[in-house]
């Protein structure tokens, strides 16, 4: 065969493929996904199957699918029953009996009794900081029969409900009775609940796959509208897979080609990309922010001396770190924000002067100096593979260089910072001074799941401040006997903390969603099942 | 050869000893604490402590070393930390996706690499010659996500013609499993197939020089039984060394490659593990992989006695 004629057949071969890619079939795996199955990326891999034993925020959406609660909030984080039938309240509020309501079955098959939520309630206790409030209060709490559990109380305790229908950070998930038992420290390994859905054992493949299937006894409270998690839970899918995919772009383009229907999390760049797709929708996935924080070492220098932390204050510019987080829409940020999240009842604007007046690099350096720094080590450390916590170490990085700081920056993986953030060595001796992370809307709600604004030192999350101004203040709000006493103490506290400055907020920010344009009837607030469905 | 066979699998009992002793001592220095991971960020200091005494973590080196060796010795890798699954289910589990991934790969590579090195080195100097060189370079330059995000974006997103991730069990039928490893193949066989068809190329060159290749010649032997029959079967041993060596570059690769197109393999079992600190995991996974390398290098010794009669265990 002469070299042309080679050449011929080849470009032959070659204009023939390329003419006919476009007829070529579409092979099955682009198909649409089936109707009664959704299929989706979600924020992280599920690697605990236990809610209680560990507060990561995919176990506690694995909770929700799989397990109830006796009370659940809604979007006005409004305690309502939901495995509850109702309360009675005796004694002056010192003894609270529970009824649970008809037809409530576990997985197995095994009918909820209220001996399986007292022994679910005391495990949470154990681990949870609002139940931990709950059992400093509580004399006993036992089962009258298989229907009923009574609270005996030291005193009346008006957020008892609220603290069983708490939505994040360990909620109060009810499980049978021979799981509840196990150590609040030692991971459960079944995952059998009485919620909407049930967990796949069999097919749970972590880092891959988990899958959940509807639990075809569920039954939901009669009446009421879904809001958060309470309400009917009406699940809408037979099947709801879980696809663990740690690539961005991959999700991206498995959403794009509908392999996926929604993918939780996408980085702000791939949200840029979605927009222009006319069968993905982006939206907030909570119409609440999280809030970013700057936390300080409160038990070393250079940050145990209060001066230095309030030098920080007019170097903040609260818009730069979420711009470094969500981009440049303001829509998508608040940084105006305090130590509750914007738009809930303990949010105000008490001493807020600080972080929203004009904001001065200048003023920062003077007032360093007239705080004493005498160029002491500072030792910033973030993490380079979490977006938010990244972005903001990135930012505030470059900001202590400017103020002058003498910065010791340690960026590593996500496991690293968090083992480092444990030392409570000074610098000198691998201790740490500043950390940015961020934390959810429900946590900042209200003091009860706040721990950043907790001020008891060496009991405190980590850097450990000891404010006994602001434990009294947690103190007195449990006690509060209204909103409007609640929402006096809040902004006390938020004075207190905007001098004392256990940590300082650097702003919040809407956390997007991106679903396929067919689904919709999502309930907001997180990733929840019931509700949403394919038109 | 079966004494010599036997003293190569023997011989593999103190190289994993050492790597068993490497691994466990480099992950006890390297920073990072389950613990604080499964805490979550909103544990307490004190839950961190509480969480990491219930797993032992806060066992002296020795004893925790101790208590693996011993764990391993009757056949136990031990259980991971965070899901509680024993760890030879989670790489059973894991095993398949990674296998097919470098076979399919392997073969691709194989198949493409040696007769694009053949024909470089029968055309040496011509254009044929070039473009092998060529991409060659090429694969050696372009990291393999990028050729995989190449890939995924024409052949997933724009033609819709194959999948953008996952994987499917052979056990679903051959061209579903087959479908979903075309482009992991291609992507991460693109830097194997530059290997291979390099060193292809430079041990035929050495080997068409040769004497008994202008004797062949001589005797009027057609083109095709020349190069395949009498150049290649001489040039096999360095080009089976380097497909050999290259397992180790597929194990690497095969860990980018399963995370870009979203594959249940070892690959990101292991970067999962390394992440959170799942000790008990990365331990039992860098003991197979090593385990497998070592078998490799024992099967290509003894492939060099199919190639070379010279060569006698």
């Amino acid at each position: 065969m002469l070299r042309r004629d080679l050449l011929k057949t080849g470009a032959a071969i070659g204009g023939a493929a390329i003419g006919g890619a476009t007829s070529l079939p579409r092979f099955a795996i682009a198909q649409p996904a089936q109707n009664r199955v959704l299929k989706m990326v979600p924020q992280a891999n599920l690697t605990s199957l236990d809610p209680i034993w560990t507060t990561a925020n995919i176990t506690r959406n694995h909770g929700h699918m799989i397990y109830d609660t006796l009370y659940g909030l809604d979007s006005q984080f409004r305690p309502q029953p939901q495995m509850a039938a109702g309360h009675v309240s005796e004694d002056g509020g010192r003894r609270i009996i529970i009824t649970l309501r008809d037809g409530l079955k576990f997985h197995d098959g095994t009918p909820v009794l209220a001996k399986d939520a007292v022994a679910s309630v005391s495990r949470w206790m154990k681990r949870n900081p609002f139940g931990q409030k709950l059992a400093s209060l509580t004399d006993s709490l036992t089962a009258l029969d298989d229907k009923r559990l009574q609270f005996s109380l030291k005193r009346p305790f008006p957020l008892l409900f609220a603290a069983l229908g708490q939505v994040s950070n360990s909620p109060a998930f009810i499980m049978p009775e021979r799981l509840a038992s196990t150590d609040a420290f030692t991971q459960i390994r079944e995952a059998v609940g009485s919620g909407p859905f049930r967990f796949k054992a069999d097919e749970y493949n972590s880092g891959s796959m988990v899958v959940y299937t509807r639990n075809a006894d569920y039954v939901p409270v009669s009446s009421g509208t879904p809001s958060l998690t309470a309400g009917p839970k009406i699940v809408h899918f037979d099947r709801v897979e879980w696809h663990i995919i740690t690539d961005a772009a991959t999700s991206a383009a498995a959403i794009q080609t509908g392999e996926i229907d929604w993918y939780e999390q996408p980085p702000p760049e791939i949200q840029q990309l979605l927009r222009r797709n006319r069968n993905v929708r982006i939206e907030a996935i909570d119409p609440l922010p999280l809030t970013g924080i700057l936390r300080f070492n409160h038990l070393h220098a250079p940050f145990n001396n209060k001066k230095l932390r309030q030098a920080m204050l007019p170097a903040i510019s609260q818009s730069d770190f979420m711009q470094a987080i969500v981009g440049t829409d303001p829509a998508n940020f608040n940084a105006a924000t305090g130590f509750f999240t914007p738009g809930t009842p303990m949010a105000n604007d008490a001493a807020m002067g600080a972080l929203t007046g004009p904001r001065s690099i200048d003023r920062a350096k003077a007032l360093m100096q007239e705080a004493g720094y005498d160029n002491e080590v500072m030792r910033l450390i973030g993490p380079t593979d979490i977006l938010a916590p990244s972005a903001m170490t990135q930012v505030g990085a470059d900001l202590v260089r400017r103020m002058g700081f003498n910065a010791d920056i340690v960026l590593t993986d996500w496991g690293t910072t968090v083992q480092r953030r444990t030392s409570r060595e000074p610098v000198s001796a691998g201790g740490w001074s500043m950390l940015f992370t961020a934390f959810s809307s429900f946590d900042f709600a209200n003091p009860a799941a706040h721990f950043p604004l907790r001020g008891n030192g060496a009991g405190a999350w980590f850097g450990w401040p000891d404010i006994p101004k602001l434990e009294e203040l947690r103190d007195a709000w449990f006690e509060a006997p209204d909103l409007a006493a609640e929402q006096r103490l809040g902004r006390e506290m938020q004075e207190v903390a905007m001098d004392e400055l256990p940590y300082i907020p650097v702003g919040a920010y809407l956390s997007l969603t991106a679903l396929r344009s067919n689904l919709s009837g999502r309930v907001p607030g997180l990733a929840l099942y019931w509700g949403i469905k394919r038109d | 050869m079966f004494a010599y066979i036997v003293r190569r699998v023997l011989a593999t009992i103190p190289v994993m000893a050492i790597v068993a002793l490497f691994v466990f001592s480099l992950l006890y220095i390297a920073p990072g604490d389950p613990a604080a991971v499964i805490a979550g960020d909103q544990a307490t200091p004190d839950d961190v402590e509480r969480i990491r005494a219930s797993l032992g973590l806060d066992r002296p080196y020795l004893v925790r070393f101790g208590a693996w060796v011993w764990d391993i010795a009757n056949g136990d890798l031990g259980v991971s930390i965070f899901t509680n699954l024993p760890v030879s289910t989670m790489i059973q589990q894991r095993i398949e996706p990674t296998l097919s991934l470098m076979i399919v790969t392997l073969i691709l590579a194989v198949s493409i690499a040696v007769p694009m090195g053949v024909m470089a080195a029968w055309r040496q100097g011509t254009w044929i010659d070039r473009a092998v060189m060529g991409f060659a370079v090429l694969g050696f330059s372009v990291p393999v996500f990028v050729v995989g995000y190449v890939l995924a974006y024409i052949f997933a997103l724009e033609l819709d013609w194959l999948p953008v991730q996952g994987y499917t069990p052979l056990s679903r039928g051959f061209w579903p499993w087959f479908e979903n490893l075309i482009l992991p193949s291609v992507a991460l066989g693109s830097v194997y197939i530059a290997l291979i068809a390099r060193i292809t190329r430079a041990t035929m060159l050495e080997v068409l020089q040769q004497d008994y290749i202008r004797t062949a010649r001589a005797k009027g032997l057609n083109q095709s039984g020349i190069l395949f029959l009498h150049a290649l079967k001489n040039a096999a041993v360095p080009i089976i060394t380097v497909i050999g060596l290259g397992i180790a570059l597929l194990i690497g690769g095969a860990v980018v490659t399963e995370s870009v197109f979203a594959i249940p393999g070892l690959g990101r079992l292991t970067v999962d593990a390394i992440l959170r600190r799942d000790y008990p995991v990365i331990q039992g996974v860098v003991l197979l992989f090593s385990f497998i390398y070592v078998l490799v290098n024992l099967a290509i010794d003894l492939a060099y006695t199919l190639f070379d009669p010279r060569i006698r265990y």
